[in-house]
């Protein structure tokens, strides 16, 4: 019944064929054990239709639940303002138990990683466009009726069939292709 | 049926911490957000929370505070809010038991535990929408959003 209600657009965080008919969105946090399980569906949802859907990643970081959710989002969107937003999305999620109780120095050796410019990626962690952003992507996620993560939304309705599966993802796209 | 738009909203006075007591009429002059729920600690209800815990910066700029309501005492509420880190009252309809639900219509004699109830109460008092939700589904916020953005 929900409704997407922040259209996709080319600030988003887009992976897959931007002219496809197909376009699913998540609301997610990092340190979200249930957006780690999702993760790795995805990327096989990726691999296998790749072609015929774009897939939208926003921020819906459940802070006080999740003490490190708003950093690592925050350094995620520092990563892509040096083009490397999926590399850091990547390693975010497939190192979410090194997570716990992080601040932004611990994020640190996530940037490094991926051989980000580390003083820039300083700056850019706490900046108020950074967090602006991860705010905004939060607000327009609540206005659609997010009411936890992972929350998807395939060509703009709400996926309420998703069952922590990879087989629930796909059918739903390929209902769609 | 829960109360609706338009009615006033009943007053009350209930506990949200050990030693603290809140009245509605408190908060003349802002808008107030009460929701009801049936039991700190149960999933869903735990998940609502935490939602409206980190939506209280987009209430806050509409002028809104929100509360929390179940039949919890003051005392399980203490222990759940400082567990889920949640930053607003919850207040507990505790003795007599959901006289503040009944008062709305948001009580379940049944199970003796609150609906899953929404409402927005306006600067004056006065309900301006209410919500019923399925027990076990969490509502979200855009419901309290939208309500909120129809009265500026």
């Amino acid at each position: 019944m929900s409704k997407l209600r922040i259209p996709v657009n080319e600030k988003d965080h887009r992976a897959g064929n931007a002219s496809a008919k197909v376009i699913l969105v998540e609301y997610g946090d990092y340190q979200c054990p249930h957006c780690g399980i999702a993760h790795p569906l995805l990327k096989r949802l990726l691999k296998n239709f790749g072609k015929d859907m774009l897939f939208v990643f926003r921020n819906f970081p459940l802070q006080e639940a999740h003490p490190a959710a708003t950093i690592a989002a925050t350094s995620a969107e520092a990563a892509d303002l040096q083009d490397k937003f999926w590399e850091m999305h990547d390693l975010i999620f497939e190192h979410q138990d090194d997570l716990y109780e992080l601040d932004e120095t611990g994020m640190a050796p996530f940037a490094e990683k991926i051989k980000l410019d580390m003083k820039k990626f300083a700056k850019d962690v706490t900046s108020d466009a950074v967090i602006a952003r991860v705010e905004n992507d939060f607000e327009g996620g609540v206005r659609s009726g997010v009411n936890g993560t992972p929350d998807f939304f395939i060509n703009g309705n709400r996926l309420n069939s998703y069952d922590a599966t990879y087989d629930s993802l796909a059918d739903a796209v390929i209902s769609l292709v | 049926m829960i109360l609706q738009k338009g009615e006033r909203a009943p007053e009350f006075e209930l506990n949200a911490t050990p030693d603290q007591k809140l009245k509605l009429s408190d908060f003349r002059g802002r808008r107030v957000i009460l929701a009801f729920y049936p039991a700190d600690w149960s999933p869903v209800c735990s998940d609502q929370m935490a939602l409206y815990n980190e939506s209280l910066r987009l209430f806050h700029k509409a002028n809104a505070v929100v509360m929390g309501i179940s039949v919890d005492s003051k005392w399980c509420h203490m222990a759940f809010a400082q567990d889920r880190k949640i930053h607003f009252p919850l207040l507990a309809d505790f003795e007599p038991k959901g006289k503040v639900s009944k008062a709305y219509g948001a009580y379940n004699e049944e199970e003796g535990e609150s609906y899953r109830a929404l409402f927005v109460i306006d600067e004056q008092g006065v309900i301006h929408w209410s919500y019923l939700s399925p027990d076990g589904i969490n509502p979200g916020a855009d419901g309290i959003l939208d309500a909120l953005e129809e009265m500026k």
